[in-house]
Order: structure tokens, then sequence, then C-alpha cells
């Protein structure tokens, strides 16, 4: 049935937030159902709502996606974020599959015991700027154009900027060395949609405070 | 450049493994260089191959491509695999999402001690019959298809295969209750692209071993400390 999307997940970032961010950038309004307690979860589990008994789900389209991968490529094609062929797409995939990996390390950051957390930390700024930047500073030093792929907006952008901005979070001179990361942060800001995503009352959600951990736990475990 | 698909990685299923799968499933001819030492792994990135200075890496089509859904979703859309629109092809990416989780518990396994090792087969089990069986078990018995989408092969298929076999490996009755999988297994295995790759002699690799184990590790100088899920 058609309509806007509905997200399910906990208020906050986890692995929706990319979902946001893809939704917002394409201009797409969406509806959000928070999960409260363990009890909100175990309700969609029951009901047959969650394929792999897991959120994300996004109902979309007459569908109950789960899969944050599966949602984010429906979401990318049916709105012309994925690039004009399959190998402007392999691009853009082997980009975000990267960033993917990165914010993953990102997201789980905040859930690592007190005595791991400097490490942790210490491992993400180390990916972040010796694997991951500098690649994405050649791909836009190389071809000289304003976005990753094909000379046009993608997924691959917003993507990137999201961790961008999450990395500044943790480490808020990460991009010191990184000149076209720095300009391409702030181009990408500045697209209309994205510019109002970034402004306070929109519903992009702030990072996750330790006082919250508790609460999220009890919903997943 | 054409060409045959080439294939860097170790000697061994890892991430390449669904890979192979799926290139094999569309009847594609592929090469494979094997990593065994530390000099192979280091020239790989000097010379800039690497892009993420991570293997699995593929040559194909002109392009060195990294990241195994990368490649994978590239292999699936090239052969007719990925379903014929944009609806199936989320169906298709869901199931996969579903198999790569299922596929990653198994993925760490070798690396674990003895006693972590009994753990994480229970809590593959646990998993594989719990969550993930029965949801293909249930789409396969509501369409009564062959095919888990839309009436055609697809990449989900091939998937749902190798996580079974691979679930079976640990567990070899891990089918018992699930007879529409069991019938899937029996069907799947019979499409002659993969009853070839199926047969002794092909390019599919064995269950990994401690040499695998101590080429991954001396290679890459990771995975020391491992722990169950």
């Amino acid at each position: 049935m058609s309509g806007k999307p509905k997200l399910h997940y906990f208020n906050g970032r986890g692995r929706m937030e990319s979902i946001r961010w893809l939704l917002a950038a394409a201009g797409v309004e969406f509806e959000e159902c928070f999960l409260e307690t363990k009890d909100d979860l175990t309700k969609l589990q029951k009901d047959g709502s969650l394929m792999f008994q897991q959120v994300p789900m996004v109902e979309i389209d007459g569908m109950k996606m789960v899969q944050s991968r599966a949602i984010a490529n429906y979401i990318a094609t049916k709105y012309n974020l994925y690039g004009k062929d399959l190998k402007e797409r392999a691009l853009i995939d082997m980009y975000v599959e990267a960033i993917i990996d990165l914010n993953e390390l990102l997201i789980i950051h905040i859930f690592q015991p007190a005595d791991k957390k400097e490490q942790h930390l210490a491992t993400i700024v180390d990916k972040a700027t010796n694997r991951y930047f500098p690649v994405y500073e050649k791909v836009l030093k190389d071809h000289g154009q304003g976005f990753l792929v094909g000379n046009q907006f993608s997924r691959a952008d917003v993507q990137l900027l999201e961790t961008l901005l999450m990395a500044e979070e943790c480490k808020p001179d990460i991009l010191a060395k990184f000149p076209l990361l720095q300009s391409f942060k702030a181009r990408i800001s500045n697209i209309p949609t994205i510019k109002k995503f970034l402004q306070p009352g929109s519903q992009r959600k702030p990072p996750l405070q330790e006082k919250d951990v508790p609460k999220v736990m009890k919903i997943f475990h | 450049m054409a060409g045959k698909p080439k294939l860097h990685y170790f000697d061994g299923r890892g991430k390449m493994e669904s890979i192979r799968w799926l290139l094999a499933a569309a009847g594609v001819e592929f090469e494979e260089e094997f990593l065994e030492t530390r000099e192979q792994y280091e020239k790989l990135l000097q010379d800039g191959s690497l892009l993420f200075q991570q293997v699995s890496m593929v040559e194909i089509d002109g392009m060195k491509m990294v990241q195994t859904r990368a490649v994978l979703s590239y292999i699936a859309a090239k052969y007719n695999l990925y379903g014929k629109d944009l609806k199936e092809r989320a169906l298709i990416d869901m199931y996969v999402g579903g198999t790569d989780d299922l596929m990653g518990f198994i993925l760490i396994f070798p690396f674990l001690s003895a006693e972590d090792k009994e753990k994480q087969r229970a809590f593959i089990v646990e998993k594989a019959t719990s969550r993930y069986f029965p949801e293909y078990e249930k789409v396969l018995k509501d369409h009564g298809q062959d095919f888990l989408v839309g009436k055609n092969f697809s990449w989900a298929d091939v998937h749902l295969l190798e996580a079974i076999l691979m679930v079976e490996e640990k567990k070899s009755d891990v089918l018992t209750g699930f007879p529409q999988l069991q019938a899937f297994k029996a069907r799947i295995s019979s499409i002659p692209t993969i009853k070839k790759f199926l047969q002794p002699g092909s390019q599919r690799k064995p269950v990994p071993d401690d040499k695998y184990v101590e080429t991954v590790r001396r290679v890459l100088c990771v995975y020391d400390g491992m722990k169950a899920n």
C-alpha cells in the first residue's frame, strides 16, 4: 500500500541511521515507530513482521523489508541514487561496503566496556585515517569531480558524508589531512535535502549517550 | 579487458567461497591465484591492487573489485541471477542477507579455540534451526515453487544451498524437520552447473583446516584472539 515509508527501530542511530540519511537525501518523507522496550520487539517478532526476527524493518511499497543493505539497495535504486549502469553500481557498492565496515566500528563504540574504549577509539581513528579516508581522498583527487561516482549525486556520497560526520564526533580534527574530503563534506552538506536533514528538528538522530546504553541493551538482550 | 575472472585469495573458503559458488552457478570459468606468503600480500598492497588493503579481490571486466558483497552483486546482475525487477531484487537481497549472516557465524569457526568451537557449533545450529531455516522453509511452502524468488534460479538459491551444506557439515541431520529445504537442496544440487561444482576436482574448497588457519594468520598477521559469538 502506498504512503510514507515507516521505519521500525529504537530511537537512535544504529543500523537504521544510514536508511534515514538515504530517504532524507532522496527527499522522501518517512514515519518512525520507536521500540522502547523488549515487549515492543517481541510483539513485532510474534506478529511475523520481522523476517529474521530482527530490526531494522521498513514498511515500504507494500513490503516489510529487513536487512539494512537490502533496504538501502531498494531505496537507492528507486530514487536513482545508484549510478547509471552496472559498472557505476559496482563502484558505488565497493565504496559503500567499505563505509559500512567503518560504520560498524563507529556504531559499536559506545557499547565497548570501559577498559576497552580507548583502544577501540584508537582502532577507529587508525582505520579511518590509514585505510578508508585516503581512498576517498584519492578518488576525488583523481577525477576532480564533485561526486564520488559518475559525476552524479549517489548513495555513495550520502553514506560517505554520514560517516565523515560520525568520525568527526569521535575526533574533531580527523579530517585534518584530507582537504578534498573537507570540501566534499561542505559541498554535499549544502545539497538542499541534506542541508535540511542536518538542521535541528530533523529526523536525524544524535549519538547514543552512555546513560541510554542500558535501555537499548534491554530491548535487544 | 575480457578474459576469465581471476580470484585473489587464500586456497580456502573464507569470504571468497560465495563468489566461487556464484561464478560456478552462472557457468563462468575462473582462474585463481592463491595467497601463500606475506610477501605476495605485501606486493598486492604495494601495487595498489587492493583498494582497502583487504582480500578478497577479483579481477573482472577490467576492474580490480574488492568487497565481497560488491563482487557478488555485480556477478549476479551480469549473469541474470538477480531477479527481473526491483521487487524481486529486494527479496533476493533480504534472503541473501539472512544466509550471509548465518554463514558469517561459520566463517570465524576455524579460528576459534577447541572449547569455543563447541560453543560456536551449538550457536550456529541454534540460529540455523530457529531463525533462518524456518523462514526459507516457509517461503518455499507458501509459494510452492522450485526457486526462492520469482520462479527463476537466482543468487538467493545458490547462497541458500551453500549455507545449508555448510551447516550440515556442523550437524549432519540439521535439516530434519525441514522437508521443503531437503527437497530444495536436492533440486538445486542437480542443476547442471551446480552439480558440476559439487563434484570432486572442482574449484569448490574443502572445510577449512589448520593449514588454512595457519596460512591466513601468517599472511595477514591477524585473527589470533578470536572469540565465539
